[in-house]
């Protein structure tokens, strides 16, 4: 069907003219370049992967191929609203300004905030940065990089005195050892995990090492899997830092010459993790392996280390990533081609938030709070009200606002209800704040419904600015559709907002080159030794034109001229940004967990994210095939935990923390060791009943980039002991809330559900249900009804046909393992099939003989199914996965 | 030398013991059959199809004379054929015409015949049971002189014959002492649905009433009948189906032990040892009986003990009920309406007239309702009579044998 339609399209096109606009994706930090491509016959509009952009050379994951698929209005904020009324811009404007003046008057600058987020263009940010820090006098301004990239950036700050990420994917095609630290790429970070692969094609002799507790997909290209205790990363990298010195791989000179606090750290690293042994007994992992790690480090000078969020979302972060920038520093592997460390960030423009300074212990443009910093944003904003120390971080902010002292906040393009730690806690303080400010793009979020006032910001079609990636490369986003109804840049609500409260001349912008020019002009701003030298530089585009913004080439800061092709590479000579130009070695010894499992929380609690979906799946949740690979919130458990809790796969948990609980669904998993379960991050009310593991996680910090510890949260695991548990499939969206478990799902024509009660009898839903369709009819007569009911077995089955069109199918029953595959009972609602000829035995759940059952999918950029590839290998004797890819198309984009 | 087998009865029952005896053992016996209609043996179940006019007198005979030459088989068919006494002494039947035959050993099929209610009136012309060929005859007769037709009983038979005669252009009324149709075969559900597909093929229905009188036109033809609530109904020909009596007649006048029926063993044989009975006739372990199925099993092991064999026992199972009437699929077995210690499974679709229900006990099937597609009903019979336990695949049970995998006989729990 799909590839049908994709197919239909191109021919079209191929006799019109098709409008392209180049963008980047919505998701990842990958930042991955877009060719959009607008059919100007049916305006129909296709995403293709940039073959220029050098983050992906045309390659897309499954989520960006998806994303013309998530452009719809449906479920659109349209219209300003406050306190429940739509009203015009100027009131929703003056209604936000006076609302924080008011409450700044009477309790001062520090009793407001904004939180913020890397889904903001760097323009969007500045200006919220800047009114915040600057003009309103407080540092309340964090964002939910916090809980993603903070470790990182603090690492960078205590080793390089700058946040500056010192090599580049280019590196990775010339890297010989390549180690990846709790990132599974393979789902988070897709593109630059084929570019991995495609290097080891190129260069067999390249070694891949994945250090996570899990063995996830990304271990499928490894040549050494170190699935090691959960937060014992800095005893493998300073037992790594021991092997090396004890073992003369040291780089001497380079420690002589480029860094200080060489024999603080190497001590520290000694007591912590002085031999192999110590190492392995500490990580749990086989000594011959971590011998094998350490010695190929050792001899491989071409050695990059990527890391993602398993090592930043801890309570030791911070030291976690020095402990693996002590190694590189040791190695003098550090901004060198195809050598070096790479922090990979979660989200499109988490580094340009970092680069205006979005964080709460930033001041701006990679400045900090010293007095130097300040008069140099204060004389350059023109400005006296600058913030004078640092603000709130994310997890303070939500505790400030629960105590009251934080009484209004202004929430952008995020939704702390669902991804912050904690997450009951923070529903509580925002239905406790006095006010609640909310700018986003969609109608309903967790956080939305309890907004006092909602305001309508730009969907990422309509956005224009820049993003910059993982690379320290500033891309262009590219607006390509107009704004959905009364919806505004964020930067220009802001804007308003800051004129509203009297600052009108430093918020004056037109567009958003305007912001653009003033943040890079910021960026060189008494940018030198003379007076504060800085990684973060634009000096080379704080005169750039609107035209040549226009057309402004992906390119890689700091670009320190005009005309400059921008820098791939930073450190290269060894000299970095502390006074003395050395880099740092931090001496770190291995810190446990804040929360440790305890016999009545005794299993370890992991998160993250899953292959097809992003975040609160506001976007992906749109797009049918992207559901179709984890459409339930589900918990992986290892089959030695499911025998000793007496749980099957399949079957519904609780899992409980002292700070809250959730429902997933069990998958039997030996990619998690056992005592430590993994649950995925995206599901929130809007889409489940009991999906938020936001609601689990613990809200420990660490104690100096005050990133959460969302990886580590000790839970206890019980099975849900449901009356029935099933599954609904409906043309229309139904109401369930009344269930204790309930997932939506979005379909191709038809809506799912996964629902299960402890209470409700049978009898009970069949009213909910039937009530709900027969209200919606637009006459009853031509509904004709279908019950299969096994009361015994707590089976009931319907199904509803309007005109004999199928336009819903009920299944339930005791157990969920008995229940019908919903592949096949999904198709139905095309309408392709005969359904008189299907009608008699449809609630069987299975085809009548004959009819072909695809199975589940596996390929979700091409929407292949299981039973689908599985006949074209024993068909055509496929033997390989490209093989399969020529005859189906699966595969061959996101691999 | 072979000995004489003599039959009485030319039906079914009597006919089906005969056939089994010669492929059993063709020269145990020289056979004599009397019987007392004017055919060969003719197959009683599909004289609704011909009151219908779907099929004709010859395509329902089942053994023309000729069958009987060619297996030297003596018959004496015709009312002065009718057998009128047993010499249990001499061991010689007598027939009302005189003719005579000796036996060494005798089977007794005369059947059973229509049970008439005792109805001031139910002697008028017109009134008439749903039995043989000649009812039959004359029921077609009487569609093209009488417009207004009341039949009694609203069992397989009563239905049958108001859905032939209203198919001949009558305006038919059944009426039923009972509030559901078939209540001796469906449940309530079924019943309902039974009901008006038969409506809406014009046939009218008068249930949960009992008749009072039947009335003559003056002319000693039945006009009118009353009920017994009042109300009356223009009639021109009244038919009794309200089920059927053993004839016993001939052997009770013989001496032979009857009850309700003449008194079999499990090898159906009678309290004289030369002497044997099947079909609607006897009466085995308190029971009669009606439907055809039960007949032939009789028959069989009756053949298998007049041929020497003396092997098989005859015992009465559940039996499936299935209405011949064209377009309408029915089937019922076991213990449908079930009881509280049952477990019911039900498909229902109203709107494409379909109904299943099985009831389910200790993971088996003991009953068996369908309605609107019967074409499952012999593989849950089958089910039933194995007593196979449906767990496995209980699931997908209702939707047919195509939808079950049944449990494999290698225990692959992997699987």
């Amino acid at each position: 069907m799909k590839t049908a339609n994709i197919d239909i399209i191109d021919t079209v096109e191929q006799d019109t003219s098709t409008q392209i606009i180049k963008s980047t994706c919505a998701y990842c930090g990958v930042g991955c370049g877009l060719n959009i491509e607008i059919s100007q016959v049916d305006h129909s509009i296709k995403v293709s992967g940039d073959a220029d952009h050098p983050a992906n050379y045309g390659r897309l994951c499954s989520k960006g191929s998806a994303l013309a698929e998530t452009l719809s209005l449906e479920g659109r904020l349209l219209h300003p609203e406050v306190h429940g009324k739509k009203v015009s811009w100027p009131s929703a404007i003056s209604a936000v300004a006076e609302g924080f003046q008011k409450i700044i008057a009477e309790h001062g600058p520090d009793a407001v905030a904004f939180y913020a987020s890397g889904q903001l263009l760097t323009e969007d940010y500045y200006v919220a940065n800047k009114l915040m820090k600057g003009y309103i006098g407080s540092a309340n301004m964090d964002t939910n990089s916090r809980l993603c990239m903070s470790s990182s950036v603090a690492g960078h700050k205590r080793a390089f005195g700058s946040d500056t990420v010192p090599n580049c994917y280019d590196d990775l095609d010339h890297a010989e050892l390549i180690i990846l630290i709790g990132a599974n790429s393979a789902w988070c970070h897709p593109v630059l995990f084929q570019r991995i692969q495609r290097a080891k094609e190129v260069n067999p002799a390249l070694k891949i090492v994945v250090i996570d507790p899990r063995k996830t997909n990304t271990c499928d290209i490894a040549d050494l899997h170190l699935p090691l205790n959960s937060g014992s990363d800095t005893a493998l990298f300073n037992g790594l830092l021991t092997y090396l010195a004890q073992n003369n791989k040291l780089d001497t000179a380079y420690i002589e010459n480029h860094t200080e606090s060489f024999e603080q750290a190497i001590s520290a690293a000694q007591n912590d993790a002085g031999t192999i042994q110590q190492v392995a007994k500490l990580c749990q992992i086989d000594p011959q392996d971590i011998e094998t790690f350490y010695s190929w480090f050792a001899d491989t000078d071409k050695t990059m280390s990527l890391y993602s969020q398993g090592i930043n979302q801890s309570s030791s972060g911070t030291d976690k990533v020095n402990s693996i920038l002590n190694c590189h520093l040791a190695t003098g592997r550090m901004g060198k081609i195809g050598s070096g460390p790479l922090s990979l960030t979660g989200q499109p423009n988490a580094m340009g938030g970092r680069e205006v300074g979005g964080l709460s212990n930033q001041l701006a443009a990679h400045m900090a709070f010293y007095d130097q910093d300040r008069s140099i944003v204060s004389e350059f904003w023109k400005t006296d009200q600058l913030s004078v120390k640092q603000g709130l971080s994310a997890v303070e902010m939500f505790n400030a606002i629960a105590t009251g002292t934080v009484k209004a906040v202004w929430i952008m393009a995020t939704n702390p209800v669902s991804s912050m730690p904690n997450a009951d806690e923070v529903k509580r303080a925002l239905e406790l704040c006095e006010l609640v400010v909310v700018s986003d793009c969609v109608e309903n979020t967790d956080t939305l419904d309890l907004a006092h006032i909602k305001l309508p910001a730009a969907g990422w079609s309509e956005k224009d600015g820049t993003v910059t990636n993982s690379e320290r490369r500033i891309s262009r986003q590219r607006a390509f559709n107009p704004l959905a109804g009364e919806a505004k840049p964020d930067w220009w609500i802001i804007s308003e907002v800051a004129k509203a409260m009297g600052f009108d001349e430093a918020f004056n912008f037109q567009c958003a080159a305007d912001i653009f020019r003033e943040h890079a002009a910021l960026s060189a701003f008494k940018n030198d030794s003379a007076h504060l030298l800085r990684d973060f530089n634009l000096k080379g585009l704080e005169a750039i034109s609107n035209q040549a913004y226009e057309v402004l080439e992906p390119i890689q800061w700091p670009i320190l001229e005009q005309g400059s092709i921008g820098t791939a590479r930073m450190f290269e000579t060894g000299n970095f940004f502390t006074e003395n130009r050395k880099a740092r070695f931090i001496p770190i010894s291995t810190k446990s967990a804040v929360n440790i499992p305890s016999e009545a929380y005794p299993f370890i609690l992991n998160t993250g994210r899953i292959r097809d979906q992003w975040h609160s799946m506001t976007r992906t949740g749109l797009s049918p095939r992207l559901n179709l690979h984890k459409p339930e919130p589900f918990v992986e458990i290892h089959p030695n935990d499911l025998l000793k809790l007496q749980l099957k796969q399949g079957e519904l948990a609780v899992l409980s923390s002292q700070w809250g609980s959730m429902l997933a669904r069990i998958e039997e998993s030996q990619e998690v060791k056992p005592g430590m379960v993994f649950a995925p991050m995206h599901w929130t009310f809007q889409l489940s009943s009991q999906g938020r593991v936001g609601a689990v996680v613990n809200p420990a910090v660490d104690p100096i980039s005050f990133q959460p510890e969302s990886k580590h949260t000790p839970i206890r695991i019980s099975g849900f002991e449901s009356r029935w548990q099933g599954f609904i499939l409906c043309q229309t969206k139904l109401k369930l809330d009344a269930l204790n478990y309930r997932v939506d799902i979005r379909g191709e024509h038809y809506w799912r559900y996964e629902i299960a009660d402890q209470e409700m009898t049978l009898d009970e839903l069949k009213i909910l249900v039937e009530k709900q369709i027969n209200d919606n009819a637009e006459e009853k007569a031509s509904l004709a009804w279908q019950h299969y009911e096994d009361p015994a077995s707590q089976l009931l089955r319907l199904a509803c046909f309007n005109n004999g069109q199928l336009i819903l199918v009920l299944m339930v029953q005791d157990k969920h393992s008995s229940l019908p595959e919903r592949a096949w009972l999904s198709s139905l609602f095309s309408g392709a099939e005969n359904m008189a000829e299907i009608r008699p035995t449809l609630l069987s759940g299975k085809p009548p003989v004959g009819v072909a059952n695809v199975g589940k999918q596996i390929c979700a950029c091409f929407n292949v199914g299981e039973n689908t590839i599985k006949g074209l290998i024993s068909a055509e004797k496929l033997t390989t996965v490209s093989e399969i890819g020529k005859a189906c198309q699966a595969g061959t984009n996101c691999g | 030398m072979s000995r004489n087998l003599v039959v009485i009865g030319n039906g079914m029952a009597g006919m089906k013991a005969v056939e089994e005896i010669i492929s059993a053992s063709p020269d145990a016996f020289n056979i004599t059959v009397f019987g007392a209609e004017p055919y060969g043996n003719y197959n009683r179940i599909l004289l609704s199809p011909v009151l219908c006019g779907e099929k004709s007198i010859e395509d329902i005979l089942i053994n023309s004379f000729e069958w009987y030459e060619e297996n030297n088989i003596r018959l004496f068919a015709g009312e002065d054929k009718t057998v009128v006494r047993i010499d249990r002494s001499q061991k010689i039947v007598y027939a009302a015409d005189g003719t005579q035959a000796p036996y060494d050993r005798l089977l007794i099929a005369t059947g059973s015949q229509p049970y008439i209610l005792p109805l001031p009136g139910n002697d008028l012309s017109g009134v008439m049971a749903f039995r043989d060929i000649y009812d039959v005859n004359k029921m077609l007769s009487y569609t093209e002189s009488c417009r207004h037709a009341i039949v009694v009983g609203g069992g397989l038979l009563g239905l049958e014959a108001a859905n032939g005669l209203a198919q001949r252009g009558m305006h038919v009324t059944v009426v039923h002492h009972h509030s559901a149709l078939l209540n001796r075969q469906l449940d309530k559900a079924a019943a309902l649905l039974l009901q008006q597909e038969l409506e809406g093929r014009g046939i009218h229905f008068k249930l949960s009433s009992s008749t009072q009188e039947i009335c003559d036109n003056g002319q000693g033809h039945v006009g009118s009948v009353k009920f017994k609530d009042g109300s009356q109904l223009a009639c021109d020909l009244f038919v009794m189906a309200v089920g059927v009596r053993p004839n016993m007649a001939l052997a009770q006048s013989a001496g032979i032990y009857c009850e309700q029926g003449i008194m079999v063993s499990d090898t159906l044989q009678t309290f004289d040892p030369s002497i044997y009975a099947v079909g609607e006739c006897i009466q085995h372990r308190g029971q009669t009986f009606g439907l055809v199925a039960p007949l032939f099993d009789q028959a069989k092991v009756c053949a298998n003990h007049l041929s020497g064999h003396g092997v098989a026992e005859y015992k009465t199972l559940p039996t499936a009920t299935k209405l011949k009437v064209s377009g309408i699929q029915l089937f019922s077995v076991g213990n449908f309406i079930g009881d509280e210690y049952c477990e019911f499974i039900t498909f229902k679709d109203p709107d494409a007239k379909a109904y299943k229900k099985l009831v389910i006990q200790n993971q088996c099937i003991v009953g068996v309702v369908l309605y609107g597609d019967a074409s499952q009903g012999s593989w849950f019979h089958r089910l039933m009579e194995a007593q196979t336990d449906i767990s496995e695949f209980r699931d997908s049970l209702i939707f047919g044998e195509h939808y079950c995998a049944l449990p494999p006989t290698t225990n692959e729990e992997a699987a």
